[in-house]
C-alpha cells in the first residue's frame, strides 16, 4: 500500500520517538530527520534507521521537499523557529504538525476535534502539550454531558522524560495547556499546573483532571462518558489508563489518570513523550488516508 | 554537631518571616486581608526586614489542587506592602504553577523579594523567572526545595546553576522538617565551597523533628546569612522555625539580626496564636513528616481525605514519602487514599 512521505523536524526526545511511532504506521513513512547538530543522538539513530538526514535546518530540507514528495512534516523544535518552518514548508505544499507551544495553527486532540481540522483541510494543526493530549479528553468527556465552569489539570512528569525545551520554557506551557482547556475542553475557564518529579525508579507519567460543573454532576452519564473517552484514546496510546475517580465532591469531579508509553525511544515511564507523538502519528494518519482516498489535495502555495 | 556557643558572636543574619505565607497552608489558606495587614505591621515595627506574603503555593496558587484564599495575591501584597516603613514584601513563585505574568503583577502591586523555588533536582526550569525577577530589580533567591532529597554534591550544582541564573541567594530548603543539623551543614558548605562569595546562602527549616532552631544555627555556622522562621511558627506541617524563639537564641549567641525580641513575642502571642485553627506543633501525624521525609504541606490535605476515605493520616503520609512525591503532587494524596482505601475493602472501583 503506498504511504505518505513524511519529515521531521527536531532530533530531540519528541522527533526520535516520532521515527517509531510512524514506522509503525499503514500509511505513514519517515523519509527525512532534519537537526541543527550533526553529533545529535537524534540525526545519529534517525540515520541508523534509514531516514535521510541533514544538520542544516529547515533550509537543509527544502530542496528535496518536491524531489522525495514529502506531503506532510512534524516540527518538534521550537516556538521561535515554528512559525518560519511552517510558512516556508506550507509554501511547498507540506502539511505541518506543530508539537511546539507555537500553535499557529489550531489546536487538535484527535478524539475531540481531530475529524473538524481534517475536514477542513487545515494546513497546520497545532498538537498543544504532552499534557493537553493526556487530560484535554476527560475535560471533553465532562464538557460533552454538562456545562463545565471550570477545569484544572495537574500533570506529573519523570525528569528523565522532560527535555530541555520543555524546562525552559514552562510558562509556555502552563498558558497553551490552559488555554486548550477551554477551546478543546469545553470548560469556560482553564488552568495547568506542571510537576517534575526526579524519584527512582522514574515515576510513570500521572494527571490529576479536576473539573467543575454549573450543576450537580449527573455521575452515571459522566462516569460513562469518561470510560468511553478513555478507551478512544487507548486506541493509540494503549498505556492510558484510569487509576482512580471520577470521584464526586459536590460540583467537583476529579479523575486520576497514568499513561506509560510503549517504551520506544525512552522507556515506559515517559508516557508524555508518547502520548504526544503518538497523537501527531493519529493526526498525520487521518490527513493521510484523506489523501490516499483522494479526498483532499494539499495545494502549493504561491511564495510569499 | 556542636556550635560553640561563642563562634556566632558578631555575625550578622536577615530573618525573613514566613508566617503570611507558609502560614497559609496551616490556616487552610484563610487568613484575611485584614489579618495580614495587622500582623505585618507589627512584624515590621519589630524590625523584621523581609515577610512574604502570598497564598501557600505561591504565585498561581489558588486553585482546586491547593485551595482558594480569601483574596487575590496582589490584593494581599497591595494591602500589606503600602502599610510597610522598612520591611520588604517578599513572594514564592514555583515554576510550573506560578508564571512570570504573575510574578510582574506581584511587583507591581509591591513585592520587592522573591523566592524561586524548584524541587531541589530540578534547578534548570527557574532560568527565566530568575532572570525576570532580576530584570524586575527584585531581591532574588534561588529556593531549593526537599533539599533532603539531594545530596550536598548535588545541592551545590543546582545552586551554582541557580547562580548562574542570577539569584543573589541560594537556600536550602528542608520542606519535609527531615535533616538533622548535620545533613545541613553538609550541604551549607558544598554551596559555600562553590558559590561567588557575594552570593548569599540561606537556610529554611521546618521544626516537624523539633530542630528548626538548631538546624538553622547549624547553617549559620556553615555559613548561611539568611533564615526563614515564621512566628509561632505558624506553617506548613509542624511549623517553619518558631521565629521568636529563634531570635531569643540568637540573641543569648550575639547573632546580631537588628529586630527587637520582645516585639516579636508580642507579635507571636497576641496576634498569631489567637489566629491558629489548630496548634500547630509536633503531633503524631506532622511527627511523621518529618519521620518519613514527606512534603509539609501534605499534612492537612491528608487529613482531610483521610476522613474522607477511611485510611489513616499517618498511613497516607509514609506511603506519599515512599512513593517519593514532591512539592506540587498534592493531588496524589487522594489518590494515594483512594488506592489505599480500596486494598483494604472501603472503596469500590467507579469503573468496575
Amino acid at each position: 500500500m503506498k504511504k505518505i512521505k513524511c519529515a521531521l523536524i527536531g532530533s530531540g526526545n519528541i522527533g526520535t520517538d516520532l521515527i517509531y511511532k510512524i514506522k509503525r504506521s499503514a500509511v505513514l513513512e519517515p523519509v527525512w530527520m532534519v537537526g541543527i547538530d550533526p553529533q545529535s543522538e537524534g540525526l545519529r539513530r534517525a540515520s541508523e534507521m534509514g531516514l535521510k538526514t541533514t544538520a542544516e535546518g529547515i533550509d537543509g530540507l527544502l530542496p528535496y521537499v518536491l524531489e522525495d514528495g514529502i506531503q506532510i512534516a512534524f516540527d518538534a523544535t521550537s516556538a521561535y523557529v515554528h512559525a518560519e518552518n511552517s510558512r516556508k514548508l506550507n509554501a511547498l505544499g507540506v502539511m505541518m504538525i506543530d508539537l511546539t507551544p507555537a500553535a499557529i495553527g489550531p489546536l487538535c486532540v484527535p478524539t475531540v476535534n481531530l475529524r473538524e481540522h481534517a475536514d477542513r483541510v487545515e494546513m497546520n494543526v497545532n498538537m498543544i502539550s504532552c499534557a493537553g493530549q493526556a487530560t484535554i479528553p476527560i475535560v471533553n468527556a465532562v464538557s460533552r454531558v454538562q456545562s463545565v465552569d471550570y477545569a484544572e489539570i495537574v500533570a506529573s512528569l519523570a525528569s528523565k522524560s522532560v527535555g530541555p525545551g520543555t524546562r525552559a520554557n514552562l510558562d509556555e506551557f502552563t498558558f497553551t495547556t490552559s488555554n486548550a482547556i477551554c477551546v478543546v475542553g469545553g470548560a469556560r475557564r482553564g488552568k495547568a499546573l506542571a510537576v517534575i518529579n526526579p524519584a527512582e525508579p522514574p515515576m510513570i507519567m500521572r494527571n490529576t483532571i479536576y473539573c467543575v460543573t454549573d450543576d450537580e454532576p449527573d455521575q452515571a452519564r459522566i462516569t460513562e462518558s469518561i470510560l468511553r473517552m478513555i478507551a478512544e484514546v487507548q486506541t493509540y496510546v494503549p498505556g492510558y489508563r484510569l487509576v482512580n475517580g471520577p470521584a464526586f465532591d459536590g460540583n467537583k469531579v476529579s479523575v486520576f489518570m497514568e499513561v506509560a508509553g510503549l517504551g520506544d525511544y525512552l522507556p515506559r515511564y515517559a508516557g508524555n513523550l508518547d502520548i504526544m507523538t503518538a497523537a501527531a502519528t493519529r493526526t498525520a494518519e487521518m490527513f493521510a488516508e484523506e489523501i490516499l482516498a483522494g479526498k483532499i489535495q494539499l495545494k502549493i502555495r504561491e511564495a510569499a | 554537631m556542636n556550635i560553640d556557643s561563642t563562634a556566632l558572636k558578631g555575625r550578622k543574619v536577615i530573618l525573613h518571616d514566613m508566617c503570611l505565607r507558609d502560614g497559609m497552608h496551616a490556616k487552610r489558606e484563610q487568613i484575611s486581608v485584614e489579618q495580614m495587614v495587622k500582623v505585618a505591621t507589627a512584624l515590621d515595627d519589630a524590625g523584621i526586614p523581609y515577610l512574604q506574603v502570598t497564598h501557600g503555593a505561591g504565585l498561581g496558587g489558588n486553585s482546586l489542587q491547593h485551595g482558594f484564599a480569601l483574596a487575590s495575591n496582589e490584593e494581599y501584597i497591595s494591602a500589606v506592602a503600602s502599610r510597610m516603613k522598612r520591611a520588604k514584601v517578599s513572594v514564592l513563585l514555583v515554576p510550573g504553577l506560578g508564571t512570570m505574568r504573575e510574578l510582574q503583577s506581584a511587583f507591581d502591586a509591591g513585592a520587592r523579594s522573591v523566592h524561586v523555588a524548584t524541587h531541589c533536582t530540578e534547578a534548570d526550569t527557574s532560568p527565566q523567572h530568575i532572570a525576570y525577577a532580576r530584570k524586575l530589580g527584585m531581591d532574588t533567591t534561588g529556593f531549593l526545595m526537599m533539599a533532603h532529597l539531594n545530596d550536598p554534591a548535588g545541592i551545590a550544582r543546582q545552586g551554582k546553576l541557580m547562580e548562574s541564573y542570577g539569584a543573589q541567594t541560594i537556600y536550602v530548603t528542608d520542606s519535609a522538617g527531615y535533616m538533622l543539623p548535620e545533613d545541613v551543614t553538609a550541604r551549607i558548605q558544598a554551596l559555600r565551597e562553590v558559590l561567588a562569595p557575594e552570593t548569599a546562602i540561606g537556610f529554611h527549616g521546618h521544626h516537624n523533628l523539633g530542630l528548626g532552631i538548631s538546624n538553622s544555627l547549624a547553617a549559620i555556622a556553615a555559613g548561611a546569612s539568611r533564615i526563614d522562621g515564621s512566628v509561632a511558627g505558624l506553617g506548613a506541617g509542624a511549623g517553619n522555625t518558631p521565629l521568636e524563639v529563634f531570635l531569643a537564641v540568637c540573641e543569648r549567641m550575639g547573632i546580631e539580626t537588628g529586630v527587637d525580641l520582645f516585639k516579636l513575642m508580642d507579635v507571636a502571642e497576641d496576634l498569631v496564636v489567637p489566629m491558629m485553627d489548630h496548634i500547630v506543633r509536633v503531633d503524631r501525624d506532622s511527627l511523621t513528616l518529618g519521620f518519613a521525609g514527606v512534603y509539609s504541606t501534605f499534612l492537612l490535605h491528608a487529613k482531610r481525605v483521610a476522613e474522607r476515605f477511611g485510611v489513616p493520616a499517618r498511613d497516607i503520609l509514609v506511603e506519599l514519602g515512599h512513593k517519593k512525591m514532591i512539592a506540587g503532587q498534592e493531588d496524589m494524596i487522594q489518590d494515594t487514599a483512594m488506592t489505599m482505601a480500596k486494598a483494604r475493602g472501603l472503596l469500590t472501583d467507579a469503573a468496575a
